[in-house]
Order: structure tokens, then C-alpha cells, then sequence
């Protein structure tokens, strides 16, 4: 019998078999993820077919180019991160590290301009519950609007946060070279999820700013 | 004579040979709290949910005493509020959901796909300390007061309107989902690539196929009752309420919301039981399953169709009439299913050599008691009868003919049909039959007379009632009285048995199944070669299997 390899879990018989687990895993921990921005989003598809116009109101309140901006830069964090998964493929540690510290740095510019966002909400007093001035018509539901914008937003911001320490740990594991081009698992695993959380982005971005950009 | 009782003629005094098992691996509370095998796992959820089990029958105790008069003078109206929400959330959330799943399919799955342990193990005692969590919270949340909300949270009361501890409780709740989450994964991922050579899908045993649809459930359901906890309580804590009226929000997304997981948890709450019930009655009637493939791909359909049939919850909400009728109909689908796996059991019966021991008399009562519980469940998916009895005492019967009658049941069969390979020893024939005896008329004694009460018009959730309900309600109330004691027989003589139990051989059923060709208790590795499976699941007839 061959030498056991060093990463590989008592319960497998071989790393191929524990690669498949661990991504098969991920994916199925996506769906749960699905699932649960799903509930959320389902609400939002009802009360905005029953108050498009209140929704369309609340949706200008949102500001587009920071959105966009947003956009822009987690698409490109996702490129990294996929560079990082196939550079770990191919054994180059150094730029490996270079490419997840990428991927942080643009994952931390989309929270300080997520926060810069919630900062102007407070400005202007568009923050639910605790202090919601708006003088247009039908506020009840913009304020609905802008409790959808805050849950949805948060919960992604949520996840972002989650996202750079799950790399964080990565690279820590890239720098003590626990990573070779036959065990890659938890690389790829992680990348499955930060790309995962920037779909889920690719999703609000419309859903909440563009509402109402057309006319 | 037949093979079982053969079997049973044959033991020779069992000598105690030292050999190394899971259970004296190694000693000491460390051992059990950080361990990652899946069997001690299973050992630490038993542990817990029968210590909830005890904790959510006190409350029905008292309810139950409370209903023998009238006037309901033993607790005030609010008190009797919080005992039926507290023992509602106690048994579907600490008990139910996670009774046949985490004990008995923790323990099992490994062994019967032939595995040395579930995909992650480290994740699976995470999921145990996640539920311990949740019902650490939620036992606060008892003891400081309760939960008067009825187990479901209904808005606008959960967020603006009472005064309990919703908080402490929906947040239990909420990180008891995770638990559930992470073993539907673990399940599905070690079903996927940790099966034996040879042990196709078509071979596996039907409990694992029904853990499978329940994991399906767990993955799929479990993040919207996440989602719509988190945001009760952001409504409830912050303001940001999206079930708000005052804004123009709608509590009846709420319900919509709560029972897309809910009601796929009510199945949760049976599948698993019916994986059980097909292991124990091939067994007991040593012969094939009639029709495997059926009764395999029925899991799979109640659980899928499971999730199109929420709105029957809503019948009387203000729902569209449209969607009514559409959710009547899924609901009736789902009886095909259930159906389908009621004949197949019987079908195997026929003809076959029964023996009558406990696992089997369990079974028995399961497939009776789910009978009647899904025939009224049918009662309730009709529209107009639904009107009628719907937050009646006749829904209270119903769900207790499944989740008691059914899942309890298959539980405790379950518990002793794998009691010899979990401990290591045979639990008191004699007695395990009685307390299947006695288990079984308390149940019908307290809830057949709910069945009539309901009809009658006795609502829910009420203290007290009109004096001509008394009859029924004293009836209930003794039958409460002789399932408890019923409840507590196997709790003594199975802890009786794990010192002082005759030693069990590794397959004292000759059951077919890999987890029957370990030792018992098997060693922590489970298999010392993996082995390679090469027939069908139940190959009983065929005198190959292995004593």
C-alpha cells in the first residue's frame, strides 16, 4: 500500500475521494445559501409586484455609482480568486499568495464602500426603525424598500466578512505550504464560496438599484 | 422453526473476551466531548434529546392535567399558553427533528454504506455542539419565563405583541437549524463518495435512501426558517420589520415563509421512521421488501412533493382560493407516497414467517398508527372539511397519529431493533414487549378521543372548555397517564441493560445489512477490512447471512 499522504483524513481511502467530498460539500452548502437569500428575496418579489412604485421610489434612494462600482470591483475579485485556484493547481506558492491577498484587498475596498453607502443612509436619515425621514408619498413602503435594502445588503456584507477570514486562513495555510497541485481541496472550496457571494451581489445590484434606471 | 428463533436458541454463554470497541476506547468526559466519532456522536444526541424528550412531555403533563376539569383550574390562561408553545417547540425542534437523524442515522450510516466514518466528522460534532446551543437558549428561554406564541411565532404577535421570550427561543430555534444544516450535508456528501465497492445505490438499505430524502429536506427547508427567524427578530429588535402592516408589510408572508420549511419538516418528522420500519419488518418477516425500488423512490417523492404543499397551513388566512385549491390537491399527492410504502410493508407481511419481537411490534404500530394519522391528514387537506376542524382538537390528533404514533414509535423500534449493536448488549425481552403494549393503548387512549373532540368543535390551544368535552378530555388525559409510564419502562431497563444485559453477538437477528457484520459494539474504525458488498440489501431467504 502506498504511503498514506499527510493531508488525508482517516475516513477516506485516498485524496481524489476526499477532494470529491469536500467540494460536493461546498456545493451543497451553496444551495443552503440559495435557499436562504431565496426567502428573503422571495419576500422582496412579492411586496415589489404589490407596490412597484413605492419600490421604484425606494430604489432611487440607492446610489447607482457606488453600486456599480461595487460591481466592478467584485467581478475582479473573482478573477483573482480563480487565478488563485488554478495557480495552487499549478504549484506557484508565491503567486498564489499574491493573488488571495488581491482578492482580500478589493474584498475589503467593497466593504468601505458598503459602509460609505450605509454612512449617507444615516446622513440622510433612511435608516428603518430607528430613524426613517422620508416626505414623498407613500413612505410605509419605501421604508419596506429600505428594510429589504439594509437585510439583503447586510447579509452579504455578512458574508463578505465571513469570506476574508475563510481566505485569510488560506493564505495563512499557503504560507506554511500545506498546499500541493494533488491537494488543493480547501482552496478551491473557498473560491467556490467567495465567488458564490459575489453572485449573490451580481443579484442585488439590479434588484435594488436599477429599479427604477430605465425611465 | 424458523430462523430467528433459532438464532436466539443458539447462544452459548458469550464469553467476555477483552476487545477494544468504540465505547472502551478510551475513557473520560474529554474522550466524549471532543470526540469526531460518529457513533459516540450519536450517543451524545441520544443523551440530549431524551433529557428534551423528558423536558417537553413535563409540559404536556401538565396540560394534560389541566384539561381534566372544565374550568382548567390547575394554570391560568397565560400559563397554558406558554405550555403548549414550550412543549410544541421542545418536541418538534429538540426532539423530533433531530431523533431518528441524528441518533440512530449518525450512528448507522457509516456503517451501513461500509464507511469508517461520515465525511466530516469534525462538522458533525460542530453540529452537535450547535444544537446544544440552540437548546441551551431555548431552555433559558423556559425557565426565565416562556414563550406564549404557539410553536409557529405567528407575526404581528411575535414582533410587536408579546411580552415572553421570544428572543432567547427564536434564536435557539434559529441556531438549532444549523445543527440540522450540517448533518443533511454531511449525510448527502458521505452517501455520494464513501460508499463501499459494490454497494450501489440500488443496494442501499431503504433507512439510508429515507435519511437521504430527510437530508434533502434538512439542506433545502432548514434556510428559510433560518431567514424568516432572522428577520422576525430584526422587526422584533430593531424595527426593520418586513412583516410590519404599519408599513404596508403582510404577516401572512410570515406563515408563507415559516411553512415552506414547516411543513417539509413534518416530514422530516416521519421519513426517517419509515426508513426504520423498512429495515425492522423485512427482518422480522424474513423476506425480500416487496417492491424496493417503490418503496426507495416514495422517500424521495414525499420529500420533493413535500415542499409544494405549505399553503394547506392557510386554508383559513385570507389565502387566495385559487392557491387553496391548487395546495388541496398537492396535498393530496403526497398520499400516493405514503401510500405506496403502507402496501409494500404490508405486501412483505403477507405470506412470510413473522416473529413478534419488539422492533417488530413497534413496527406494527407504526404502520396502524401513520394509517390513520395520513387517512385524517386527507380529512384535512379537503377544503371544505378543513373549515371545519381546521385549529381544532381533530388537527391535534392528526399530527400526534404522525409524530407520536408514527415517529415516536418508529424511534423507540429503531432504538431496540440496533440496541444490541449499539451497546453491545440484549435489552429485557419481556419487558420491551410490554412497554410496546403499554406505549401503544396509552397513545390511542389519549389521542383517539382528541380525534372526536376535534370534530365536535373543541378548539385548540384553549385552558378550558365546555363542561359536555369532559368525558373525552378525562379519557385523554389516563391515556397521557399510561403513555408516560410507557415512555419511562425502556428508559430504565435499556440504561439496566447497558451493565447488566446479556452480551450480544454481533447479529443477534440475523439481519442482513454491513452494520450486522461488525462486532457489537463495533471498534471505533468500524470495519478492520472495508468491506465489498455483492448482493441486494435484503437478501433475506437466501441462508447467506452472515450470524
Amino acid at each position: 500500500m502506498p504511503e498514506a499522504h499527510a493531508a488525508l483524513a482517516h475516513q477516506f481511502e485516498d485524496l481524489e475521494q476526499q477532494h470529491d467530498a469536500a467540494t460536493l460539500g461546498m456545493w451543497i452548502f451553496l444551495v443552503t445559501e440559495v435557499m436562504f437569500f431565496g426567502g428573503l428575496l422571495a419576500g422582496y418579489t412579492m411586496y415589489r409586484s404589490v407596490y412597484p412604485s413605492a419600490f421604484a421610489a425606494g430604489s432611487r434612494l440607492c446610489e447607482v455609482t457606488l453600486g456599480l462600482t461595487n460591481t466592478l470591483i467584485l467581478i475582479t475579485s473573482s478573477f483573482t480568486m480563480a487565478l488563485a485556484v488554478h495557480m495552487t493547481q499549478r504549484g506557484r506558492r508565491g503567486l498564489v499568495l499574491a493573488l488571495l491577498g488581491a482578492t482580500m484587498a478589493l474584498g475589503a475596498v467593497f466593504l468601505g464602500v458598503k459602509f460609505l453607502e450605509y454612512f449617507h443612509k444615516y446622513q440622510e436619515h433612511l435608516i428603518p426603525g430607528a430613524n426613517f425621514v422620508y416626505s414623498g408619498a407613500s413612505a410605509g413602503q419605501v421604508e419596506l424598500f429600505i428594510c429589504f435594502y439594509f437585510g439583503l445588503t447586510g447579509l452579504h456584507a455578512l458574508h463578505m466578512i465571513i469570506g476574508l477570514g475563510v481566505l485569510g486562513v488560506m493564505m495563512a495555510f499557503v504560507w506554511c505550504d500545506r498546499f500541493s497541485p494533488v491537494h488543493y481541496a480547501p482552496i478551491e472550496v473557498a473560491g467556490l464560496y467567495w465567488h458564490f457571494v459575489d453572485i449573490v451581489w451580481i443579484f442585488l445590484f439590479p434588484l435594488l438599484y436599477l429599479v427604477d434606471l430605465h425611465r | 422453526m424458523n430462523a430467528t428463533a433459532t438464532a436466539r436458541a443458539l447462544p452459548e454463554p458469550l464469553e467476555p473476551e477483552p476487545r477494544e470497541d468504540y465505547l472502551n476506547a478510551s475513557y473520560g468526559v474529554k474522550s466524549w466531548l471532543l470526540t469526531t466519532d460518529h457513533k459516540r456522536i450519536a450517543l451524545l444526541y441520544l443523551s440530549s434529546i431524551t433529557g428534551m424528550f423528558f423536558v417537553g412531555g413535563a409540559f404536556a403533563v401538565l396540560m394534560r392535567l389541566n384539561l381534566l376539569t372544565p374550568d382548567g383550574e390547575l394554570v391560568s390562561a397565560e400559563t397554558y399558553d406558554k405550555l403548549f408553545t414550550m412543549h410544541g417547540l421542545i418536541m418538534i425542534f429538540f426532539f423530533l427533528i433531530p431523533s431518528i437523524p441524528a441518533v440512530l442515522g449518525n450512528f448507522l450510516l457509516p456503517l451501513m454504506i461500509g464507511a469508517r466514518d461520515v465525511a466530516f466528522p469534525r462538522l458533525n460534532l460542530l453540529s452537535w455542539y450547535i444544537f446544544m446551543t440552540g437548546a441551551t437558549l431555548a431552555l433559558v428561554s423556559a425557565v426565565s419565563g416562556g414563550v406564549d406564541t404557539g410553536w409557529t411565532f405567528y407575526t404581528p404577535y411575535s414582533t410587536t405583541y408579546s411580552n415572553t421570550h421570544v428572543m432567547a427561543m427564536a434564536i435557539g430555534v434559529f441556531i438549532t437549524g444549523f445543527s440540522s444544516i450540517l448533518t443533511g450535508l454531511n449525510f448527502i456528501v458521505t452517501m455520494h463518495t464513501m460508499r463501499a465497492p459494490g454497494l450501489t445505490w440500488s443496494r442501499m438499505p431503504l433507512f439510508l435512501w429515507s435519511l437521504y430524502a430527510t437530508s434533502l429536506i434538512f439542506v433545502l427547508g432548514t434556510p428559510v426558517l433560518a431567514i424568516s427567524l432572522l428577520a422576525l427578530a430584526a422587526e422584533r429588535l430593531f424595527g426593520i420589520g418586513i412583516f410590519d402592516p404599519k408599513l404596508g408589510g403582510d404577516p401572512v408572508l410570515f406563515q408563507h415563509l415559516f411553512w415552506f420549511y414547516s411543513h417539509p419538516a413534518v416530514y422530516v418528522m416521519i421519513l426517517p421512521g419509515m426508513g426504520v420500519v423498512s429495515e425492522v419488518v423485512p427482518c422480522f418477516a424474513r423476506k425480500r421488501i416487496f417492491g424496493y425500488g417503490f418503496v426507495a423512490f416514495s422517500s424521495v417523492a414525499i420529500a420533493v412533493i413535500g415542499f409544494l404543499v405549505w399553503g394547506h397551513h392557510m386554508f383559513v388566512a385570507g389565502q387566495s382560493v385559487y392557491a387553496s385549491l391548487i395546495f388541496s390537491v398537492l396535498s393530496y399527492l403526497v398520499a400516493i407516497p405514503s401510500a405506496i410504502k403502507v402496501f409494500n410493508w404490508t405486501a412483505t407481511l403477507y405470506k412470510s414467517t413473522i416473529t413478534y419481537d419488539t422492533p417488530m411490534l413497534y413496527a406494527f404500530g407504526f404502520i396502524g398508527l401513520f394509517t390513520i394519522g395520513g387517512l385524517t391528514g386527507l380529512f384535512l387537506a379537503a377544503l371544505a372539511v378543513d373549515v371545519h376542524v381546521h385549529d381544532t382538537y381533530f388537527v391535534i390528533a392528526h399530527f400526534h397519529y404522525i409524530m407520536v404514533g408514527g415517529m415516536v414509535m418508529a424511534f423507540l423500534g429503531g432504538i431496540h431493533f440496533w440496541w444490541p449493536k449499539i451497546s453491545g448488549r440484549l435489552y429485557p425481552e419481556g419487558w420491551a414487549r410490554l412497554s410496546a403494549l403499554v406505549v401503544f393503548l396509552g397513545f390511542n387512549l389519549t389521542f383517539f378521543p382528541q380525534f372526536i373532540l376535534g370534530y365536535l368543535g373543541m378548539p385548540r390551544r384553549y385552558h378550558a372548555y365546555p363542561p359536555e368535552f369532559q368525558v373525552l378530555n378525562v379519557m385523554s388525559t389516563a391515556g397521557a397517564s399510561i403513555l408516560g409510564i410507557g415512555y419511562l419502562m425502556p428508559l430504565v431497563y435499556l440504561v439496566w441493560s447497558m451493565r447488566y444485559g446479556a452480551l450480544a453477538p454481533p447479529n443477534p437477528w440475523l439481519a442482513t445489512g454491513l452494520e450486522w457484520r461488525t462486532p457489537s459494539p463495533p471498534p471505533t474504525e468500524n470495519f478492520e477490512e472495508l468491506p465489498i458488498v455483492t448482493e441486494e440489501a435484503y437478501a433475506y431467504g437466501d441462508e447467506t447471512i452472515h450470524a
